[in-house]
């Protein structure tokens, strides 16, 4: 299993690790100022942090907010910074680093980060840039009980499957609008479209440029994908969320659904749910095009950078106390928060949709510069096509054309 | 008053305007006439708990060499303003070549984004004006009518919407239009259609953010109409009643007119107000239906990643020359209102 594997590197280091962290914060008497976003396993990770090394330094603060990434590069830009640290995911590195705001880690995680498995080392060009703690990706949720009362035996692994049992959901009347998926226009419609276009191969740009290539035969076949599942949709699945599309869920308004898997855990649980249907939530696969393909979805990590405009020890001090963060204790205390990628993980159901997405052969999220505003127009161009005003040929057209234009402003076009 | 002794008077005033309005106006408009440096990229492997990937980067030193040189970046003049993302003057041109008749036109206008922005933030402006406009009058007569003991409580409840944060009004206003909310079920039993959505047709979302915008600013024409109902002189009143004058005639040929000023000046809020309409789209999450120009502007800055401030500035600017334009008329009458009485 992915994550079995993935742990398993970690093990023999992390019991070495375990002696380690309690003793090594790194210079005493430094400021220690983290910027992260808010959810329970970023706490996790520098609540630990700070109860293994907050005594030692002359300062330890949080910010968590879900902010982050809206206020991290001015943060850092000032020298020194504002935060000696950022948890970023894999989008947001780039978005520090496209500034040079963070620093190459190398001589960091040779002096403290014994106990962290090569391959958490974000790195590019053979500098570490982050560290990984965590994984999250989107990925396939079945409710077992209702696909069998519309005669569907198995649980959806192809785009077409699931087209045809949200059909024999609806046709034997038991819901009019089966699957669930965030489509509300901005990111989230952006990315489910990197969903699809990953599963049907497509490539955003040009191999080594920034020249647009998602108005071609993939792109096309992506947005007929995405269609044909938002046939089955709730009209107004245009302004749902993460947080809408759990809370249909949770109301047993949906039979399937594509969500991310750190929802896995808070739908599986016994709050805002009936046991009937957390019971018979099965979590699989993201689906793919053909049987065996790539799954329909974008991998993402988690991890922890260290600013450029700090001092070396303030630097050190940081990096040694989140380093001392990434052990057994704090991953089994809080096991069910995240899909950690540490040693002492036992992956839970909740965990079970993540990693067979992983070991299907996901692709991680884009880390190229230029993605966010590739992002930015997909979602907002791709509206248009959903609401059946466009052809998907023209929808792309936009995108390309939009995206162009803010190329050119950021100077990655000329 | 002396010239000398103006100046002295208005010198706080004017240094504060200068300091907070027309400073940052010349800074935007500055940074709008340039885009960033060339991104030097680099073809490079990443690696990370998902394996290796050749990738791109940003060459750092290159393009920290490249904005060390010159801070604001590359001079471009007046090319953002003219770029799809605004005016769209080629596309345009292009659009008028390639369609054959006015609708393939017109909805090739209506595709590129600074236009599809205009056209509803126009809309808006244009419904939700002259609505607040006639409707404030209507209550503050109708408040100004009532019986002593009531008149308290009816403008406290008539300026509630006022008091509710946009946002937080047109979220309430959200959930209550939603399948499962008190409007949105009631709709669909009145219609008997169960997969009506408010929020899934586009007429139906511009119907629902002007229905919005009406509820939300009407208290501010309200007051402040009947704050100059209280200065209507009780004898042109009295004279026209003698003069035979109904109600409706008194209402229009003595009240309006008298409240003419408040009503350009209301006006003149209201053009300003409405143009920037923002919080109901992000709040109603109707950007799939209706984004508005100070919408395009957040998003500029915001979603990308690399904030566009380019972009954000020229579409600053040109909502500043609207607003002047569609003030134009109602400014052109204060001035000669003031040119007549002065003289």
């Amino acid at each position: 299993m992915f994550l079995k594997k993935v742990t398993a590197a970690g093990a023999f280091a992390g019991l070495m690790g375990t002696a380690a962290f309690a003793a090594d914060c790194g210079p005493e008497g430094q400021s220690i100022r983290i910027l992260a976003s808010d959810f329970p396993a970023i706490h996790a990770v520098a609540g630990a942090a700070e109860a293994n090394c907050g005594s030692g330094a002359a300062e330890f603060t949080r910010n968590h907010t879900t902010e982050a990434r809206q206020i991290m590069n001015a943060a850092l830009t000032p020298n020194p910074a504002e935060y000696t640290s950022v948890i970023v995911a894999n989008a947001t590195l780039t978005q520090l680093m496209n500034d040079g705001l963070v620093r190459p880690l190398n001589d960091l995680v040779e002096k403290y980060g014994q106990n962290i498995p090569k391959n958490l080392l974000i790195s590019i060009d053979g500098n570490i840039m982050a560290v990984a703690f965590m994984a999250n990706s989107q990925h396939l949720f079945s409710r077992q009980d209702l696909l069998e009362k519309a005669g569907v035996a198995e649980v959806p692994s192809t785009y077409a499957e699931m087209i045809d049992a949200a059909k024999s959901i609806r046709d034997a009347g038991i819901m009019e609008y089966p699957v669930v998926m965030n489509m509300k226009t901005g990111w989230n419609v952006g990315e489910s479209f990197n969903l699809a276009f990953m599963a049907h191969g497509g490539e955003f740009f040009k191999p080594g440029t920034a020249e647009p290539s998602v108005n071609s035969p993939a792109g096309v076949a992506a947005l007929e994908t995405l269609k044909g599942l938002v046939e089955y949709a709730h009209p107004d699945h245009l302004t749902q969320a993460s947080n809408e599309t759990q809370g249909l869920w949770e109301a047993g308004q949906a039979a399937l659904g594509i969500m991310w898997g750190s929802r896995g855990a808070p739908i599986l649980d016994d709050e805002g749910s009936t046991a009937e249907i957390t019971s018979n939530t099965v979590l699989s696969a993201a689906p793919s095009v053909e049987e065996g393909g790539v799954p329909g979805a974008t991998l993402w990590w988690d991890g922890f950078t260290i600013a450029s405009n700090v001092s070396d020890e303030e630097a050190e001090a940081t990096f040694a106390a989140l380093a001392s963060a990434l052990n057994k204790e704090m991953v089994m205390a809080n096991n069910d928060d995240a899909v950690w990628l540490l040693d002492g993980f036992t992956p839970g159901a909740a965990a079970e949709g993540v990693s067979a997405t992983a070991k299907a052969g996901a692709k991680p999220y884009p880390m190229i510069p230029q993605i966010g505003l590739m992002h930015n127009a997909l979602g907002a161009e791709l509206a248009d096509f959903l609401k059946g005003d466009e052809s998907a040929e023209q929808a792309l057209a936009d995108v390309e054309a939009a995206y162009i234009t803010a190329a050119k402003e950021a100077g990655f076009l000329q | 008053m002396k010239h000398r002794t103006f100046f002295w008077f208005i010198l706080p005033t004017l240094s504060a305007m200068i300091l907070f309005i027309a400073m940052p106006i010349v800074s935007v408009f500055v940074q709008s006439l340039f885009v960033a440096h060339e991104q030097v990229l680099v073809v490079s492997e990443s690696c990370g708990p998902f394996g290796c990937t050749p990738t791109t980067s940003v060459d750092l030193e290159a393009t920290e060499k490249l904005r060390e040189e010159a801070p604001l970046g590359r001079f471009n003049g007046l090319g953002t303003y003219f770029n799809r993302s605004h005016l769209a003057i080629a596309e345009i041109g292009e659009a008028w070549a390639n369609s054959d008749s006015l609708g393939a036109f017109w909805s090739q206008i209506y595709n590129l984004p600074f236009y599809n922005a205009l056209i509803f933030t126009l809309t808006y402006t244009f419904v939700v004006t002259p609505a607040v406009l006639v409707l404030g009058l209507a209550i503050a007569v109708g408040v100004n009518n009532l019986p002593r003991a009531l008149k308290g409580p009816s403008i406290f409840i008539s300026l509630l919407p006022f008091l509710v944060t946009p946002l937080v009004g047109s979220l309430i206003l959200f959930w209550m239009v939603d399948g499962d909310g008190v409007i949105g079920a009631t709709i669909q039993k009145i219609f008997n259609d169960p997969s009506l959505s408010l929020k899934a047709s586009t007429a139906l979302t511009w119907i629902m953010l002007i229905v919005y915008g009406i509820w939300h600013t009407l208290p501010f024409s309200f007051i402040t109409f009947y704050a100059g109902l209280q200065t209507v002189p009780d004898d042109t009143l009295e004279a026209a009643q003698i003069d035979g004058a109904s109600k409706w005639q008194t209402m229009i040929h003595v009240v309006v007119p008298h409240l003419m000023p408040l009503v350009s000046f209301v006006t003149l809020m209201l053009i300003m107000d409405n143009l920037r309409v923002f919080e109901p789209i992000v709040s109603f999450s109707a950007e799939a239906h209706a984004r508005s120009l100070s919408w395009v502007i957040f998003n500029d800055l915001r979603e990308s990643g690399n904030p566009l401030y380019a972009s954000a500035g020229a579409t600053s600017l040109l909502t500043i020359i609207i607003v002047i334009f569609l003030m134009m008329p109602v400014l052109v009458r204060t001035w000669r209102d003031f040119t007549r009485k002065s003289h």
